[in-house]
């Protein structure tokens, strides 16, 4: 008895010996948890404050004030108004001019073509808008804000520095000078940007957009969604409600499940390969793209289509059959509609998901320079997350800058699309 | 008549299709007060005549659309002049294009020849007789149909169970589309490998040390002979996915049993969310992040300490990858871990085990199926990913495990061979299936072996 | 209300309350019924329970519960389902701490030791007081590995040969060596569940402790499993103290010295095995060992 009670001392004392060594492990563990998370939340914060400071600014624009004389002799020397002959005078000359009067100690031809340059090439196009909506204005002066050049645009954010010396910067001392001059006027000034959100892709940054992307995403999203819900929801019914447990389904639902994993790479590979060269479809048209991300989401419609028919209890399904109903009457009446806020979540995270993928896309020919803003699925076009793509190339610092606000803008529909999908789950979730 | 409003006629030939069988098996049964007589209700007869209008027509429809290019462009080539039939392929592909565009008033390549111009007027007929065609032949279907399911309408005849058999057959075409796809994706990539293999050995391919996939324009061009071996290319993948893998299953997995074991519910409500957000944001965007910032970081810091870093290194890369994959992987962990039962961890606190000796050595060896199951489906994930390499890995194929230089991975090669210009049935650009062959068949050889080993875990505890 | 009822009925002495009464105000409500209970206190007590109340959120699962358990005893507790005798005996060695909503007030004494003391630490508590489960729950490991997962993390061996013999002794004493001593390597869950459960007592038993809790150790097993169990807690005693919950009264009566009935989160009555099953002096008791309810 004694003897076992000395063993017994002995094991706890023993215990105690090793107490402290275990638990220095045990903290040590836990600070590798911790630091885990951190670093995971640190990757978080850096991505979106590296997106954010760098983007940010381009939702502003710098424009520049001109003194700008709408003479008769530049834009209509034969005074009939004819609006063929107004769209086709020479405005770019217009914004010479007023530039000319603005500095008339530069004479030099070089000088002279740099001063121009302080203004974007867009702006001939500004005026003759004006023009064609109120010809009355031909004849008189007016003071009018011009788009400056994206030079000009970063040096007043700030994103060309002042002080760095003049060889190693895009902007020389004499350009420099002349915007002070502006400056000193107060006829420089940070607008609104809309062109930034309606006008296609240039190969000016100042005048580049994300309108036509923007467009192209939604007509390529609605070609998903047309195709993708309704034969997504299809295939869950029937593999949920229909189908019978054979090697056939088994061979559908590792179909589905393997499909889900396959790289978007290769999906983008079957679009070239079927879609374009085989049924002579058009290349870059949001259709093929809608064709190719359909096939990309049906596994995440039906994986989540197929969760949302389980979780409806048996007890309707009996309840609709025990008054005579037919199968498909009792799934079409009854399960269907309970499912739907389910299938819809999926549907609607399907969607963000094909919203954000690129890289088949590249593959169909998404990646061309298109200006146009598409008028249909059949134009071709770019969508947004390629139109990201695209810029990330530009050396330009504009781009730069138009490319996180292009993130931006892409980050908030997905934002908003998974928003919409939990509210959907918070608000329709059901308990059985 | 053009494919759209023929669409829109059609449908409203169902509409009319469906009020006429509704309203004769009404008749048929003497009014309302009849519907008791009627094998179903008057409304899948009305259903019943829509089907058989519209769909024998939209059959044809889409036949007619998928293929009618096709024949169009071969009848219109049957009559060019004979010169231009015995040109080669691709001249002869870049002269129907020109017709093509001739026809449909764009902007043609060079000069219009009278030839040319009766080509063009010649596809256009063609097209146009097609289009009459077509519309005939699907009006007159959709009659047709409507005629018979109208004749067919009686009170014993049970429409419901035919519109249901079609309903059904609809239901079960579209969940063979999942099946479809995996043939189309594996005919599409062997096809055209194939045809690389016979221009390039497959042992070469395989095993070639070296890739420089452009090939000489003119015979005497230098350096650029064409050299398709594949192996830079799978060690820079690996080396990239490695890198990816060390940063995501490190944080990935002790994140989740940080926030699962460790952390208070606040904790857990605020970073479990925050940590997910990194996997809704697009793959473009983590290539611009690895491009623009984490890439010049590397190289800046690393020559402060004196290391020559490539500016396209595969330590960036990796890196973001990495970071994309965390949410991966500690959805996929913290799923596994909570599928432990409780009994284990009792079991092991009850022998006087602390936290992290449960987790080390219960927990994790319980789970540990199910954890690389997770992380053979990152592999196959990392392997595929193509932006965040497009973007911020290099284009030249070292062979290097060194994660400071450049290496290039099979998605990039593919995006590079098949954006911009291509030439078809040339080398290079056919290289691009044939890794689009390899990457599909690893992808899904890991996936199916990953499927297959979570299945089974999952079981176990169930 | 027959439990208020039926215990004032009983009548009997309050001499063992006093001694804590003033500890524990703040739940006299429930005073009343303490102390009828007969033979809390035992001469060479090993744990010492005292007004131990627990709740699982808003529930009052454990109401002043006073419980001796002596040195070299098998004390069992019987009692209907949910008669809170499981969550007592998780409280033993805060087994509780790993369900988030339960809160446990009062006195529980190792030794003299107050085992919910704040500074007191569980990790050398609950390898001083072991447990064995209702299911059987070997790791997913070897024979090997699961008994010497306790001495390893322990650091009760310094190397290989001391921890074969541990091994092995624990085996022994757990009745199971000649059974898996040529397959150590094999995976513990392949074993039927009656050797489950003796490895996972062989287990507790590798670290040493000096209780063994065993919360229904049978209730999954068959006839014949269970009676090998049963005997072997019957060899235990010798150098264990065993305290064991169980829903079969014949098991109680055959393993145990003491038993103590519990009745919804109550202690009714604590007694000799013996004297509670032939003569119990209270109603509820009475009732259950008769088969009225339960």
């Amino acid at each position: 008895m004694s003897n076992q009670n000395q063993t017994e001392k002995r094991a706890i004392d023993l215990v105690n010996a090793s107490l402290k060594k275990r638990y220095a492990k045990e903290r040590r563990f836990r600070h590798v948890g911790q630091a885990a998370v951190i670093m995971g939340l640190l990757f978080v914060s850096f991505l979106f404050i590296s997106i954010i400071g760098n983007g940010y600014t381009a939702f502003e624009h710098t424009f520049v004030r001109l003194n700008i004389e709408f003479s008769e002799q530049e834009i209509d020397p034969e005074g009939k108004r004819d609006p063929q002959a107004l769209s086709t005078a020479n405005y770019a000359g217009l914004v010479k001019a007023a530039m000319r009067a603005e500095f008339p100690d530069v004479k030099a031809r070089k000088d002279k073509r740099a001063l121009y340059k302080l203004i974007s090439s867009g702006a001939s196009l500004a005026l003759r808008e004006m023009v064609l909506a109120n010809p009355e204005i031909i004849g008189t002066k007016k003071e009018v804000w011009l788009v400056a050049d994206d030079d000009i645009d970063m040096l007043i954010k700030g994103h060309i520095d002042r002080n760095v010396p003049e060889s190693d910067r895009r902007v020389s001392d004499k350009v420099i000078g002349w915007v002070e001059q502006f400056e000193s006027k107060g006829a420089v000034e940070k607008q609104f940007n809309t062109t930034f959100f309606t006008n296609g892709d240039s190969r000016e940054p100042e005048l580049a957009g994300i309108g036509g992307a923007v467009m192209g995403s939604l007509y390529m999203l609605l070609v998903t969604l047309a195709l993708s819900f309704p034969i997504g929801v299809a295939a869950a019914v029937y593999l949920e409600e229909f189908a019978p447990q054979n090697r056939w389904t088994d061979l559908i639902e590792v179909n589905i499940n393997n499909l889900a994993a396959v790289p978007s790479i290769v999906f983008g590979l079957l679009g070239l390969a079927m879609f374009i060269n085989f049924f002579g479809l058009p290349r870059s048209a949001p259709l093929v793209g809608g064709l190719v991300l359909t096939l990309m989401t049906l596994p995440t419609i039906i994986i989540a289509s197929r969760a949302a028919l389980k979780s409806v209890p048996p007890s309707i399904r009996e309840a609709a059959l025990g008054i005579g109903a037919s199968k498909m009457q009792m799934v079409f009446n009854h399960v269907l509609p309970l499912a739907m806020p389910g299938m819809l979540t999926g549907t609607i995270i399907g969607m963000a998901q094909a919203l954000g993928e690129s890289a088949p896309l590249l593959m169909i020919g998404m990646v061309a320079f298109i200006v146009d803003i598409p008028g249909g699925p059949f134009d071709p076009a770019t969508v947004l997350p390629v139109q990201v793509y695209l810029w990330a190339d530009s050396p330009e610092r504009a781009f730069v800058e138009r490319t996180s606000a292009a993130i931006m803008v892409l980050l908030g529909f997905l934002f908003i699309m998974n928003f919409l999908a939990i509210i959907l789950r918070r608000r329709f979730e059901r308990r059985w | 008549m053009p494919n759209t409003v023929l669409i829109l006629v059609l449908l409203g030939l169902m509409a009319v299709a469906y009020q006429l069988a509704r309203k004769r098996s009404l008749g048929v049964v003497g009014g309302g007060a009849g519907v008791r007589k009627l094998h179903s209700l008057p409304s899948y007869y009305g259903f019943y005549a829509a089907i058989w209008c519209g769909l024998p027509a939209l059959i044809v429809f889409g036949l007619w659309n998928a293929f009618q290019s096709t024949i169009i462009t071969d009848l219109m080539v049957a009559d060019l002049p004979a010169e231009v039939r015995s040109l080669g392929q691709a001249e002869l592909g870049l002269v129907v294009n020109d017709i093509r565009n001739l026809a449909e008033g764009n902007i043609t390549s060079g000069e219009v020849s009278p030839e040319m111009r009766a080509a063009a007027d010649h596809y256009l007929s063609l097209e146009q007789t097609s289009a009459a065609a077509l519309a005939v032949v699907v009006l007159s279907l959709a009659v047709l149909g409507t005629g018979l399911a109208w004749r067919l309408v009686s009170p014993k005849f049970r429409a419901r169970n035919q519109v249901e058999f079609v309903v059904k057959g609809l239901l079960i075409i579209s969940s063979t589309i999942a099946i479809f796809t995996t043939i189309g994706i594996v005919l599409s990539v062997l096809f055209e490998a194939i045809r690389f293999f016979e221009m390039i050995p497959f042992t070469e391919f395989v095993f070639g040390l070296d890739w420089s996939p452009q090939m000489a324009i003119r015979e005497d061009q230098v350096g650029s002979s064409g050299a398709f071996g594949a192996i830079p290319l799978f060690a820079g993948t690996l080396l990239i996915s490695f890198i990816a893998m060390v940063v995501a299953v490190q944080i990935g997995l002790m994140s989740a049993i940080f926030l699962s074991e460790y952390a208070g519910k606040k904790m857990r409500a605020f970073a479990k969310p925050v940590l997910e957000v990194l996997a809704g944001i697009p793959t473009v965007v983590y290539g611009f992040f690895a491009a623009l910032t984490v890439a010049p970081f590397i190289r800046d810091n690393g020559s402060l300490i004196g290391l020559d870093v490539s500016s396209e290194s595969a330590l960036a890369a990796g890196l973001v990858m990495g970071i994309m994959i965390i949410p991966f992987i500690s959805s996929l962990s913290d799923d596994v871990i909570n599928a432990v039962p409780q009994a284990m961890r009792d079991a092991s606190y009850g022998v006087g085990a602390t936290q992290s000796e449960t987790i080390r050595q219960v927990i994790i060896p319980a789970a540990l199926p199910g954890i690389v199951g997770g992380v053979l489906l990152a592999v196959s994930r990392a392997i595929g990913e193509t932006m965040i390499v497009v973007m911020a890995a290099g284009l030249s194929a070292n062979m290097t495990a060194n994660p400071l230089q450049s290496v290039t991975t099979v998605t990039v090669q593919i995006v590079t061979l098949l954006v911009g210009d291509q030439e078809f049935d040339s080398p290079k650009t056919l290289a691009a299936f044939a890794l689009g062959l390899m990457l599909f068949v690893v992808t899904l050889a890991l996936n199916v072996i990953a499927l297959h080993v979570v299945r089974k875990y999952r079981e176990q505890y169930e | 209300m027959d439990t208020a009822t039926a215990v004032d009925e009983m009548g009997g002495d309050m001499s063992q309350t006093v001694a804590t009464e003033g500890a524990f105000d703040h739940e006299k409500a429930s005073q009343a019924f303490v102390g009828k209970v007969g033979e809390i206190a035992v001469d060479n007590p090993r744990m010492t329970a005292r007004k131990v109340n627990v709740y699982y959120g808003e529930k009052h699962a454990i109401q002043d519960v006073n419980l001796d358990i002596g040195k070299n005893e098998v004390i069992s507790m019987i009692g209907p389902s949910g008669c809170g005798k499981s969550t007592f005996l998780r409280c033993l060695n805060r087994m509780n701490d790993t369900i988030d909503i339960c809160r446990v007030a009062g006195e529980i004494k190792l030794d003299g030791q107050d085992v919910y003391d704040k500074k007191l630490d569980v990790v050398p508590l609950r390898a001083q007081v072991g447990m064995v489960f209702q299911k059987p729950n070997p790791f997913p490991k070897s024979i090997y590995d699961n008994i010497a997962y306790g001495p390893k993390i322990h650091g009760l061996v310094s190397n290989k040969a001391d921890l074969d013999e541990v091994v092995e002794s624990s085996l022994r004493r757990a009745g199971l060596w000649s059974e898996v001593k040529d397959y150590l390597d094999q995976p513990g869950t392949g074993l039927s569940g009656g050797q489950q459960q003796r490895l996972c007592i062989a287990r507790t038993i590798a670290v040493s402790p000096e209780v063994i809790l065993m919360d229904e150790p049978c209730s999954a097993l068959d006839p014949i499993a269970t009676a090998k169990i049963e005997e072997l807690i019957d060899e235990l005693r010798e150098n264990y103290t065993i305290a064991i919950v169980t829903h079969s009264m014949q098991q109680a009566a055959r393993v145990s010295q003491r038993t103590a009935y519990f009745h919804l989160g109550k202690l009714i009555e604590v007694g000799n095995t013996d004297d509670i099953f032939t003569n119990p002096s209270h109603k509820l008791t009475e009732d259950y060992i008769t088969g009225r309810f339960g």
